[in-house]
């Protein structure tokens, strides 16, 4: 601003600024702050309001609620074990499954495949990210049950059920639903996420380390394990973080394939629950004012908290990388 | 070039041969995974695709755009959770974005390092992926116990939640893409501020700001879980805000769910009509951007 | 430019839902929610009675127990459910109960080459499966009482209602009946701790289960299995006879209700008689006798009135048992005593 003032030998006079404009900036500063703080308000309201919710529920249990293993809603004791143990159970397998495959599609769009096909198979793993979860569930529950219950549990059951440790994972009648089951449509929902995010971070490897190592004499191969992998460590964990975060909140891919069963079973094959599963499903019998209701908003409020951690870690990962 | 001037031991040809084949072999083993792993990528979606389209587009016809649902064996259509979903959505959106967008531009242009801005960010990412189930416990409890009803104005509002934060992560991705220097002249000349960001900087980052708006839209209309306790779902034609309200998502969750042929045919239909919306504006936002 | 093109867009969705409005002439709506047990003979009621009295009922199958948390709740009109309520509840919820119709609970199968009502079982059998004692078809148990059958060395997949149900209540109501040690482990409710088993929602996800599912056993309304064509099986009765489950079994044991009981609830489980079919319920409605609005109550009552004068064919067609015109006139009295809006009844409508 001195510039003008040193262009012109009179020197202009400082206008004071104008009403209307600084009252303007006020209103509007005012209300995009304002915007800011209610946001942050908005997030406390939510784990303010599933904690009150969930009150009743862990005082009456106190810190068994976390860990019991009963769900009796005959005798009113309520507690989150069952529910904890199928959301981690199936997380942590879905991505087990997930990360190999996610992996093998951002090597293969960042290294392998020629320029035209980036694109387009690109957007293909997108737009499996933007389908509704719903259609995950139906899908899941008509193809890939059915296939489950008449093809694979059956023939695992008959070749592997007699084997001693290896059976006992596959113990127990073809429902067709269950953990697995859960688990892959699980896995087949986070794969496009993990893999957008592991392609974006790849893509920010600087060329010239990869082309180093490609005059080196590197096969592509080791240029990824050697070069790309350990420069994009922290922002692929970060990415699997993220997928983790989203398969622990999933409600309807779950709620149709995870078999609604309150055990705890060794069985892969057998039925589980996981959080949102348990609610989704239990909400509409609850009554307003009841224990199980309380019992419900308690495992929102535990399942806000596991989410909260895992989504935290992503965050801190992910935005050390990708930070503009 | 004898072997005898290059220091160190002598190099074994055929071990190293060797070792050069099997770090190829290794290559092209990772190689070929990799390849198969998009194939399966790839397949699933087809799959799903293929089983929406092969079961949806049978059950589709005019009827299922012009007739309420009904009961099952009566030959029945969509409209009304069509309409309920678009309208929650519509409505859900012009609530969500207006905060989104201010909230973004306040990342963007006035408190980019501070605490309270580190915090709002913060937030904003973890009501971005947190799971849409506790959303809708929690506009349960602030707008459905008090007031004693399910009501579509709980599911607008459950929805507009989801929306903010993806307004508010592209808004200021896209701001923080403008050059500084086109802030510098507008300020320069003389403009407020407020003016510099909604006359100049909203505007040229429009298609930008427009592109979060069509992601957030393509992703609330697909949501159930969130509804399931607000909107709750409504069989017959109904536009009233404040009870209960039918949307395809919910209609779908009950109807595949049922023994009845029709019905489960209509809940292809519909998870069709949803997976081309909200691909279509998927599409579309992703055109614009590259516009 | 694109803010002209965005509004041009809201107008055209405006005018859309205003033409669509106009499309469709208000009706009488009331809500309900509740059982699934009784519910396609619910959406063929209502299907019916619209055009004879202009009423328009919205039902969603959500399960007993979600039925009586929403009636609760005042969140519908009117509430539906299997289990009925006790008379402690309510008057607490400030509920009046009343039967809508009677239906039957019978156990399906899919056991590879047992066809339709060629197995028997026993109610302590049906305990012991269920408590995951029993868990392959060819146990002694069951090869005892069914020699002629082949019975493959196939596990047992018990499925039940994972959502809270008056199937279930009925169901755990007659094996807690014929079993101490279920009664014992497990109890009555609308939502229990199964020890074995997985869960499906509503009699519709039941009976998709068992038909995916080798070796499952389920429990579901006669509706369901009859419509679906599904296997059933033939239990053993109070008597001592193994029934098959038919509406003439349905009917002899609804010959045996006792409606003195309060507030409607006869109970029909295991009753006797030598054809009877053991597992038969009444289905109840609930409504607020403090109704807010006593339009919408009356509406309700109308619907009802109408079922009970027209909708007797409709009922039998999907096999449930209508009431005895003794008890509807019984039902319609206890509308008129106890539903009442600003100290008036609300029944008879004028």
């Amino acid at each position: 601003m001195s510039q003008a003032a040193t262009l012109n030998s009179a020197t202009p006079t400082v206008r004071p600024a104008r009403r209307s404009g600084s009252l303007g900036d006020m209103i509007f500063a005012a209300a995009c702050r304002g915007a800011g703080i209610f946001v942050l308000l908005l997030l406390g309201a939510i784990i303010a309001g599933l904690f009150i919710g969930g009150w009743d529920a862990f005082r009456t249990f106190g810190p068994a609620f976390v860990t019991g293993t009963d769900w009796d809603p005959v005798q009113e004791v309520f507690g989150a074990g069952v529910s904890i143990y199928g959301t981690v159970v199936t997380a942590v397998l879905a991505l087990i499954m997930a990360v190999p495959v996610a992996f093998g599609i951002a090597f293969f769009l960042t290294e392998l495949a020629p320029s035209w096909m980036r694109r387009p198979v690109g957007t293909a793993v997108e737009l499996l990210a933007a389908v509704p979860s719903i259609i995950y569930g139906m899908w899941g529950f008509f193809l890939i049950v059915p296939f489950m219950a008449q093809t694979f549990q059956p023939f695992v059951i008959d070749n592997f059920g007699e084997i001693p440790v290896i059976g006992d994972l596959f113990a127990g009648p073809p429902f067709g639903t269950g953990i697995l089951t859960a688990a892959i449509i699980l896995a087949i929902m986070v794969l496009p996420f993990i893999a957008a995010v592991m392609r974006d971070v790849f893509n920010t490897v600087p060329p010239v380390f990869k082309e180093s190592a490609y005059g080196l004499g590197c096969t592509t191969w080791e240029v990824v394990r050697n070069v790309v992998l350990p420069y994009t460590r922290v922002s692929v964990v970060g990415g699997i973080m993220l997928g983790l975060g989203r398969a622990l909140g999933e409600t309807m891919a779950v709620t149709f394939v995870i078999g609604n069963a309150n055990r705890i079973s060794a069985s892969l094959f057998g039925p589980g629950n996981t959080i949102a599963s348990v609610v989704a499903l239990e909400f509409g019998e609850a009554t307003m004012g009841s224990l199980k209701l309380s019992a419900l908003l308690g495992l929102g409020f535990i399942l806000f908290v596991i989410s909260f951690i895992v989504l935290s870690l992503s965050r801190f990962m992910l935005r050390q990388r990708v930070q503009k | 070039m004898s072997h005898s001037s290059i220091p160190g031991r002598p190099k074994d040809l055929k071990a190293s041969a060797a070792l050069g084949r099997k770090r190829r072999r290794t290559d092209l083993i990772i190689r070929t995974a990799c390849f198969a792993a998009t194939i399966i990528g790839v397949l699933f979606l087809i799959s799903i695709l293929g089983t929406l389209f092969w079961n949806g587009f049978s059950a589709l016809s005019l009827k299922v755009f012009t007739d309420v649902t009904r009961p099952p064996g009566s030959d029945g259509g969509l409209l009304n959770p069509i309409i309920g979903s678009v309208i929650q959505t519509f409505i859900g959106t012009l609530i969500g974005t207006p905060i989104g967008l201010l909230v973004g531009t306040y990342l963007a242009e006035y408190s980019k390092a501070s605490p309270l801005a580190h915090s709002v960010r913060f937030v904003s990412d973890i009501l971005l992926s947190a799971p849409s189930i506790l959303i809708g416990l929690f506009v349960y409890q602030v707008l459905v116990v008090p007031f004693g009803g399910f009501s579509g104005w709980a599911g607008c509002v459950a929805l507009a939640i989801i929306v903010i934060p993806i307004v508010v992560r592209t808004t200021e991705d896209m701001l923080r893409l403008l050059p500084d220097t086109l802030r510098e002249a507008v300020i320069g000349l003389g403009a407020p501020k407020w003016k510099m960001i909604t006359l100049v900087c909203w505007r040229a980052a429009a298609s930008g700001i427009l592109t979060g708006i069509l992601l957030a839209v393509a992703r609330v209309a697909g949501e159930t879980a969130p509804l399931l306790f607000t909107s709750l779902g409504n069989l017959n034609w109904s536009l009233s805000l404040s009870a209960p309200m039918a949307s395809l998502p919910l209609t779908i969750y009950a109807y595949a769910g049922s023994p009845y042929q029709d019905w489960i045919a209509l809940a292809w239909a519909g998870a069709l009509i949803i997976t081309l919306g909200v691909l279509g504006l998927n599409i579309a936002a992703r055109s614009l951007l590259r516009k | 430019m694109v803010s002209n093109r965005l509004l041009a867009l809201a107008a055209g969705l405006v005018a859309t839902v205003g033409v669509t409005v106009s499309a469709f002439a208000q009706q009488a709506t009331i809500t309900g929610a509740g059982a699934s047990f009784p519910n396609p003979l619910y959406q063929k009621w209502g299907e019916a009675a619209r055009q004879p009295t202009g009423i328009q009922l919205n039902y969603q199958s959500v399960g007993s127990g979600a039925g009586q948390a929403q009636i609760r709740n005042r969140t519908v009109d009117f509430g539906a459910s299997d289990a009925p309520m006790t008379a402690e509840q309510l008057t607490e919820a400030n509920l009046l109960q009343f039967p809508a119709t009677m239906g039957s609970v019978v156990a399906i199968v899919n056991i590879p080459g047992v066809e339709n009502n060629r197995l028997r079982l026993t109610g302590e059998l049906l305990s012991a499966i269920y408590l995951g004692q029993i868990t392959k078809w060819n146990d002694p148990k069951i090869v005892e009482l069914n020699r002629e059958l082949t019975l493959p060395n196939v596990a047992i997949a018990p499925v039940y209602r994972a959502d809270g149900s008056g199937t279930t209540f009925v169901w755990v109501s007659y094996l807690s009946a014929v079993s101490q040690e279920f009664q014992g482990k497990v109890g009555v409710g609308t939502s229990v701790r199964w020890p074995a088993g997985t869960g499906a929602r509503g009699n519709e996800g039941v009976a998709g289960t068992v038909r995916n599912v080798r070796g499952a056993i389920g429990y579901v309304e006669h509706a369901y299995a009859h419509s679906n064509n599904l296997v059933t099986t033939q239990l053993r009765n109070k008597a001592g006879n193994f029934v098959t489950p038919t509406t003439e079994a349905f009917q002899a044991a609804a010959a045996n209700a006792d409606w003195s009981a309060p507030n409607f609830a006869a109970n029909l489980i295991d009753t006797h008689g030598a054809t009877s079919w053991p597992i038969v319920t009444p289905t109840f409605i609930l409504l607020p006798r403090n109704p807010s609005d006593a339009t919408r109550a009356q509406n309700v009552m109308r619907f009802f009135d109408w079922a009970y004068r027209n909708g007797d064919a409709i009922a039998t067609g999907l096999d449930y048992i209508p009431l005895p015109e003794s008890v509807e006139n019984a039902i319609r009295a206890a509308w008129t005593a106890q539903v009442q809006v600003d100290g008036k009844p609300v029944w008879p409508a004028n």
